[in-house]
């Protein structure tokens, strides 16, 4: 167990060191470099020198890289010019929100989609279970801006019934206006929703041909316990799994949720900066999404090993 | 959940009856094609591509209309005569402009799709077969490029190169090569030691020889399953990019810069310009969803009667 997550913790060592890595690299191929982008197309030649000599832009990148490094391991995320803040301080004001977001959606997707998948497994190849494939299906196919705003044009604009727009003061003002969150939760949690109920009719199909399966029906438990006791159970340690590997896709999706109802999370901080081409704030934010990605799909790990006793001896 | 005993599938853990033994296993590919035709909701998805495909290519051979130059004059006109589908913000016919838009979705769906299913194949195979410390700095690549949301690697890259057809086909290929090399990898673990690339080996066959002539085809399900779905995500990233601005540039058109553009008048009713372009996408993912589906299962039946 213990050499199990040693290795797992090396390896995300390794992962966050890398996401580092490819972010630095990133922000230096940006056309013009840091010092183009913060003064401007017109700066002269003198200007931009000055400027990278005195932030250490003109210094070798592995330098660069150490000392950048050196300032993140502090919390120190860098300067946005342009917004005239400290990135740490816009990251941790909007990061909590995404937060908020993407957890309600993901919690509320998975007590939506987990009894829906079991009973399309059990009902393998029947009415429920193309209806629900294909709800499932058009759902995962829909551009999530469009459902966005069908979802806008319904609900606002039709019934008027909710408001189009986000919430836009800090964390406690959103938590305060919560009709605010309901139409970019609910277009995240069915796009979530149409991924997990695949996930789990696949999972809780496998397990319903295992023989545990067979032995309890055959000692005469009712369907409803076999399905409850043995397959949801078994089932649930590759939704585990499930969980860790949709967090980009999730995360990705709060981007465009965030974007069409100006909600002030980190996916609208993160886009706006890459139209003001905002180096500090995209290095920052993305640097922060994946380590918070790496490290959610470590603690999946580590919770299926705790879950699931094969994995530990397998290794 | 009340389920009553006949509600459950008859028998679980029990093989599937062999079908056709003789003549199935004598042609397995003709036995997967036979699953793959049986599977209604395959051919729908099948028929539908061709559909798409038809009305985006062959479309403007018949239905001509000027895709190039505004007409300020008629703009936003709702169907009707001479515009059927009507006309958008800046005049274009707009049922001209979804296939125009189409052939560029479609274009680029399916050439980033086969680019990065091709390298990552390619990849993810090499990672397996040769293992070791090669195999683990391999896969903490993919890890470490799993680890950005695809969005915020697309946005990024977005920003370095000015959007264009081939920008968008590569940049979208580099974010997707990633799964099918994590699975292709998975698959090279499972092949490498089946007894005919060990005797293979054994014979003296190189590590190229043996990926191409041995590995690589018998994972040609996986590869084919992986391609169908990478074009329908391919054809969403598209889509999404254009919503956030860093679609193809005007004149050229997509179906996404086409439907983020009319969401714009989601408050002025223009329907024809919301939903036509949004039911083109749906129906195009949705179609290569139901024949990733039906691959999937027609080339997992096809292992079930080689093997029983």
């Amino acid at each position: 167990m213990s050499k199990f997550i040693v290795r797992r913790l090396w390896q995300s060592v390794l992962v966050v060191l890398g996401v580092t890595i490819v972010v630095f690299v990133f922000t230096r191929l940006l056309p013009g470099g840091p010092a183009r982008a913060i003064l401007g197309p017109r700066a002269t030649p003198a200007a931009i020198a000055a400027f990278d000599h005195a932030n250490g832009y003109d210094r070798p990148l592995v330098a660069q890289y150490v000392v950048w490094l050196g300032h993140l391991a502090t919390g120190n995320l860098g300067y946005s010019y342009k917004l005239n803040q400290s990135v740490a301080a816009l990251i941790a004001d909007r990061l909590p929100k995404t937060v908020l977001l993407v957890g309600i959606a993901n919690l509320i997707a998975l007590v939506v989609a987990v009894p829906l998948g079991l009973a399309q497994a059990v009902r393998r190849n029947r009415l429920t279970d193309y209806a629900v494939t294909g709800v499932a299906f058009v759902f995962y196919s829909m551009p999530l801006f469009w459902l966005s705003i069908l979802l806008v044009i319904v609900f606002s604009i039709d019934l008027g019934a909710l408001p189009p727009q986000a919430p836009q003061g800090d964390f406690l003002d959103v938590l305060t206006h919560p009709s605010g969150l309901v139409l970019p939760v609910l277009t995240l949690t069915l796009v979530t929703v149409a991924l997990f109920t695949r996930y789990t009719r696949s999972s809780a199909i496998e397990a319903l041909t295992q023989d545990y399966v067979r032995t309890a029906r055959a000692k005469g438990a009712s369907t409803n316990l076999v399905v409850v006791h043995h397959v949801l159970r078994n089932s649930l340690l590759p939704i585990i799994t499930m969980i860790g590997l949709t967090i980009p896709v999730v995360v990705s999706g709060a981007l465009v949720v965030e974007s069409v109802f100006n909600f002030p999370g980190m996916g609208l901080l993160f886009w706006s900066a890459a139209q003001t081409q905002d180096y500090p704030i995209l290095l920052g934010t993305t640097v922060v999404v994946g380590v918070a990605t790496a490290l959610g799909s470590l603690l999946a790990d580590l919770l299926y090993a705790v879950v699931d006793p094969r994995i530990r001896s397998a290794r | 959940m009340t389920l009553t005993e006949a509600e459950m599938p008859p028998r679980p853990g029990l093989p599937a009856a062999p079908a056709q033994e003789g003549r199935a296993a004598a042609s397995p590919i003709r036995a997967a094609l036979k699953v793959f035709v049986q599977n209604r909701l395959a051919v729908l998805g099948l028929v539908l591509v061709v559909l798409i495909v038809l009305f985006c290519f062959v479309g403007p051979l018949v239905y001509h209309t000027d895709q190039v130059h505004t007409n300020l004059d008629q703009v936003t006109l709702p169907p009707g005569a001479g515009h059927p589908v009507g006309t958008d913000s800046v005049g274009y016919d707009e049922l001209g402009r979804l296939m125009a838009g189409g052939q560029t979705s479609l274009e680029v769906g399916l050439a980033a799709a086969l680019i990065a299913t091709l390298f990552g194949s390619v990849y993810g195979a090499i990672a397996g077969y040769v293992g070791g410390v090669v195999d683990g700095l391999m896969m903490r690549v993919t890890d470490i490029l799993l680890s950005i949301p695809t969005l915020f690697f697309l946005l990024l890259m977005a920003t370095i190169f000015r959007p264009s057809k081939p920008v968008l086909i590569i940049v979208i290929a580099v974010v997707s090569w990633l799964i099918p090399a994590r699975l292709i990898r998975g698959e090279t673990l499972t092949l490498k030691i089946r007894e005919y690339v060990q005797a293979a080996r054994g014979m003296g066959a190189g590590g190229p020889y043996n990926l191409f002539q041995h590995v690589l085809p018998n994972a040609i399900g996986t590869i084919a399953v992986n391609v169908t779905f990478q074009i329908a995500d391919a054809i969403l990233a598209v889509a999404a990019m254009s919503y956030l601005g860093l679609g193809v540039p005007p004149p050229a058109a997509d179906w996404g810069g086409m439907l983020s553009d009319g969401v714009n008048y989601s408050y002025s009713g223009y329907w024809w310009l919301i939903y036509p372009p949004g039911l083109a996408i749906v129906l195009t993912v949705v179609a290569f969803n139901f024949i990733g589906d039906a691959v999937r299962d027609s080339f997992e039946s096809r292992l079930r009667t080689v093997r029983g």
